[in-house]
């Protein structure tokens, strides 16, 4: 099994859904994020004061998958997540050792 | 031993609510004979005539309440304004300036204020706990109206004014000493100064002195003491390096359009009576609290680039603070300039801030001290007696002179608020302390001081 974390623009979250369930994804994780790449971040002024804001948020989704749906899933990600704009995100693919669903103590890729 | 301390001082406020409370009993309240126009309510000697008048009590009973709002909206306008760690400690600052200073002025604090005089400088202590003011008007301050109105009326100013420091030194202020200090500004710094300005005998109304409503009282005393207070309480850990930006620009905008809806009632209500004046007032308050908005506005649009949300409602505030002084004196165009020049002035005198160094963490001292500064000498431009035939003339209008009055009370107010409150912090620092430890700054106020947070989701 895989996991498949990618950080995107918060604003292609619906793209990105609608492409995964497209392709059969029966489940996801969102996540509210921060961090900073490339994209600079931008400076708020309060009255005159100035701060520099280097996080940008992001959001983070995180499937796991069976791993020959790997690379449709990512190619799906990339696609729908894609601006052509700095600060569109990245993906990251790692392996996963093992799942259980809480309810059924199911293990393996039956849980996922 | 500072514990120790914290409870005797609420212990001798016990104690002279207890007497007060026996000097009440001895003197039942007069009740004015307002059912037989016949017999007028007994009025002292040089008093005009008084005589409870519905139209004008039913105007101020609604002013009173729209002033009292303004506190917790000034909660909300500061409570958005600090990081979501301060935003309970921060309402509560004002908050508790309700508790505090009903209690305060009742006991002394309108003896003290309106009482009758002694020396120019502050009233007798024989009003104490409220002795003798009843419902028959007093002819020396607002003869068509129960002397009790003129004196809950009055207690509204008195709570919010010291709520109005706090800005300057929210997110590190130990909440004990916080609730001492506003105890003792008030009777210290606030009584004494609106006895000058509006206490029969007063030496400042002996001048000629033009204010209103308040820009003296409320809005230089407590802007210049929250200047001493940012220097001698000291800056934020991490002011300058960490983001201190605020945390729920929503509140603030809320609050903002609380204190204008109640400033009709801190202006408009001045006037102690219903009619011409309280309009013209009314008519004054709105249209320099819009012009500053629509000045602070441009010019930070001009030299950031950007209109901001929090400069809009700021520029808001800072008009209504400058006509303060001027609202019943001037018409609506003067409020129009008055209103322009004070939003564009605030403006700059916050974005000086950072250049001075001291961490005034909400602008009290850019928005109050500055705001009603200008309004207090601006007054003296643009008073006129063809609006209040009771005020004066400004330089616009014949009378140069009233500018140097105006700016000689200012210097008053501005050196005793700077050193009283200046001794107050001293003496307070050296016994209870004025700032949470670094531990207890770094966890917020909510947590650290009350025991609870604000957000739970």
């Amino acid at each position: 099994m895989v996991k498949v974390e990618a950080i995107i623009k918060p604003f292609r979250l619906t793209a990105v859904q609608e492409a995964l369930v497209g392709i059969g994804i029966q489940g996801m994780t969102v996540t509210e994020v921060k961090g900073f790449g490339r994209q600079k971040g931008h400076v708020e002024v309060y009255r005159g004061a100035e701060y520099r804001v280097d996080f940008v948020p992001k959001l983070m989704i995180t499937v796991v998958i069976p791993e020959n749906q790997s690379k449709p899933v990512v190619d799906a990600i990339q696609k729908a997540a894609c601006t052509g704009k700095i600060g569109d995100g990245k993906i990251f693919i790692s392996q996963v050792t093992d799942v259980m669903r809480i309810r059924t103590r199911e293990t393996g890729p039956e849980a996922v | 031993m500072k514990r120790t301390a914290f409870f005797l001082i609420c212990f001798l406020i016990a104690a002279a609510a207890a007497s007060a409370f026996a000097a009440e009993a001895e003197t039942p309240m007069q009740i004015a004979q307002t059912a037989s126009p016949e017999t007028p309510a007994p009025a002292s000697e040089a008093a005009p005539a008084t005589k409870v008048d519905t139209g004008d009590t039913a105007w101020i009973l609604v002013s009173t309440a729209l002033v009292m709002l303004m506190t917790p909206g000034l909660a909300l306008f500061y409570g958005g304004m600090v990081r979501r760690k301060n935003v309970l400690g921060t309402l509560m600052h004002s908050f508790v300036a309700l508790a505090v200073i009903t209690v305060q002025w009742v006991l002394f604090g309108y003896s003290l204020a309106f009482g009758p005089d002694v020396g120019g400088f502050i009233g007798s202590l024989s009003w104490i706990g409220l002795k003798g003011i009843g419902f028959a008007p007093n002819g020396d301050y607002a003869p068509t109206i129960p002397h009790q109105l003129f004196m809950m009326f009055q207690m509204t100013f008195a709570i919010i004014t010291p709520a109005l420091i706090s800005g300057t030194i929210a997110e590190r202020i130990k909440f004990s000493t916080y609730v001492v200090f506003i105890f003792l500004w008030a009777t210290l710094v606030y009584d004494p100064i609106a006895h000058w300005v509006w206490g029969v005998g007063g030496w400042i109304k002996g001048l000629g002195a033009l204010d209103f409503a308040g820009g003296l009282v409320v809005h230089i005393s407590s802007g210049v003491s929250a200047l001493v207070c940012a220097l001698v309480v000291g800056k934020r850990k991490g002011y300058g390096a960490d983001l201190m930006a605020p945390h729920n620009l929503t509140l603030t905008v809320i609050g903002a359009g609380i204190l204008w809806f109640g400033w009709f009632g801190f202006n408009g209500g001045s006037a102690l009576a219903s009619g011409d004046l309280a309009t013209s007032a009314f008519v004054a308050t709105h249209v320099a609290a819009g012009a500053a908005a629509f000045s602070w506005m441009i010019v930070e649009w001009a030299h950031r680039g950007k209109p901001t949300a929090l400069g809009a409602v700021s520029g808001a505030v800072a008009g209504l603070v400058a006509i303060t002084p001027a609202s019943g004196f001037v018409g609506p165009l003067s409020s129009l300039i008055i209103g322009l020049i004070g939003g564009a002035v605030c403006y700059a005198a916050v974005s000086l801030k950072p250049k001075f160094g001291y961490d005034d963490s909400l602008d009290v001292v850019g928005v109050h001290a500055v705001g009603g500064t200008a309004g207090a000498i601006l007054t003296g431009f643009f008073a006129s007696t063809a609006v209040n035939a009771a005020g004066g003339n400004g330089l616009f209008f014949g009378n140069p002179g009233q500018v140097g009055i105006q700016a000689l009370s200012v210097l008053a107010a501005w050196a005793y608020s700077f050193v009283v409150t200046w001794i107050i912090l001293k003496v307070l620092d050296a016994t209870l302390g004025l700032r949470v430890s670094e531990e207890e700054e770094s966890d917020g106020l909510d947590l650290s001081q009350h025991g609870e947070v604000g957000y739970t989701f």
